[in-house]
């Protein structure tokens, strides 16, 4: 069956100056097109959960990872597999609710960010929101509803870049309507 | 079914996590079921299904793949699915062996390559994709076990 396959599971390098300032493009561009920041984290966020939904798949084509069977092996598998795939980047997992239905990855580099400087003027712009989105996306995929948010940002002065998940329920699975 | 000693694949679906089928072709069914094809996949899915939540009800222990197949006296059913919900169903005769790594393939090599990829493909209906069905097609000619002789 080999002949029919002729994808190469390792990843492909591709420019990451050439992705990061893709990105920023982006940004700047919904910048334009948006009165104000929030429209703009809430397009990005939209965007981020478009790919998502479809990233999922190629994430399960390409490892070789099945079903998790608690939140925290998801978390493990989004920082150690996921980010690794896609960004480069191993975020830590930390920060866990006593409830364990909620934690934080903490990204020490975001790729995302490399040229970026934040102008006065865009105070309330998460600028890598499209990460949320992507996250919520994909796992709802995994019948799993999950909130994603920016709690810290190095963007914005902060020590770190945090994104904090929080589990809200699983999807259940229904017939479609109809049937027996 | 095989007479003269040949193996081969008779039909294959491809149903989303919503249960719409996405795909279907055929190959060596000579005999139809006698009913529309919607009303099949609709069957089928629902049998699909509520076999799933039996075997799993029934497992003694926790359920790692699930339900893979089941076999009549005259075919084989294989099944496999991703924690998406995709679900990927192929009849053969009996002779085939264990189809998991195929119906993987067809999943990660073709769905995934050329239509989930595919930004211009929508998801969630009937797939309408020239390339995806001619390299299904010959996926499905190029295996070991295909013949299009027998059936």
């Amino acid at each position: 069956m080999s002949r029919q396959s002729n994808r190469t599971t390792e990843s492909k390098k591709m420019n990451s100056e050439l992705f990061t300032l893709t990105y920023g493009a982006l940004v700047t561009q919904l910048c334009k097109d948006y009165e104000n920041d929030e429209e703009v984290n809430k397009q990005l966020d939209k965007m981020g959960y478009n790919i998502g939904v479809r990233l999922i798949e190629d994430f399960l084509a390409r490892s070789s990872v099945g079903r998790c069977h608690d939140f925290r092996e998801t978390a493990d598998v989004i920082a150690k597999v996921a980010f690794k795939m896609y960004l480069g980047i191993t975020p830590s997992v930390t920060n866990w609710s006593p409830a364990g239905d909620e934690f934080s990855l903490i990204l020490e580099s975001n790729p995302l960010v490399d040229f970026v400087e934040l102008p006065d003027n865009h105070s309330n712009l998460v600028y890598s929101n499209l990460l949320c989105g992507v996250l919520r996306g994909a796992l709802e995929m995994v019948q799993m509803a999950v909130d994603v948010r920016f709690a810290q940002d190095t963007l914005r002065g902060d020590n770190v870049t945090e994104i904090r998940m929080k589990f809200i329920k699983r999807i259940e699975e229904n017939l479609p309507a109809g049937d027996e | 079914m095989d007479v003269h000693g040949q193996m081969t694949v008779h039909n294959l679906y491809i149903f989303d996590r919503n249960g719409t089928c996405l795909h279907y072709s055929e190959w060596n069914r000579k005999k139809q079921a006698g009913i529309s094809k919607e009303e099949e996949f609709k069957l089928m899915y629902g049998m699909l299904f509520s076999i799933r939540s039996f075997v799993s009800k029934m497992s003694p222990l926790d359920m790692k793949d699930g339900f893979l197949a089941f076999q009549t006296s005259r075919y084989k059913l294989h099944y496999y699915e991703t924690p998406t919900g995709v679900k990927v169903v192929m009849n053969t005769d009996l002779g085939v062996p264990n189809c998991r790594d195929i119906l993987h393939q067809i999943y990660s090599t073709l769905y995934v390559e050329y239509i989930v990829k595919n930004p211009l493909c929508p998801l969630g209906e009937t797939l309408q994709s020239e390339l995806f069905n001619s390299r299904l097609e010959s996926f499905i000619r190029a295996l070991p076990f295909f013949s299009a002789r027998a059936g």
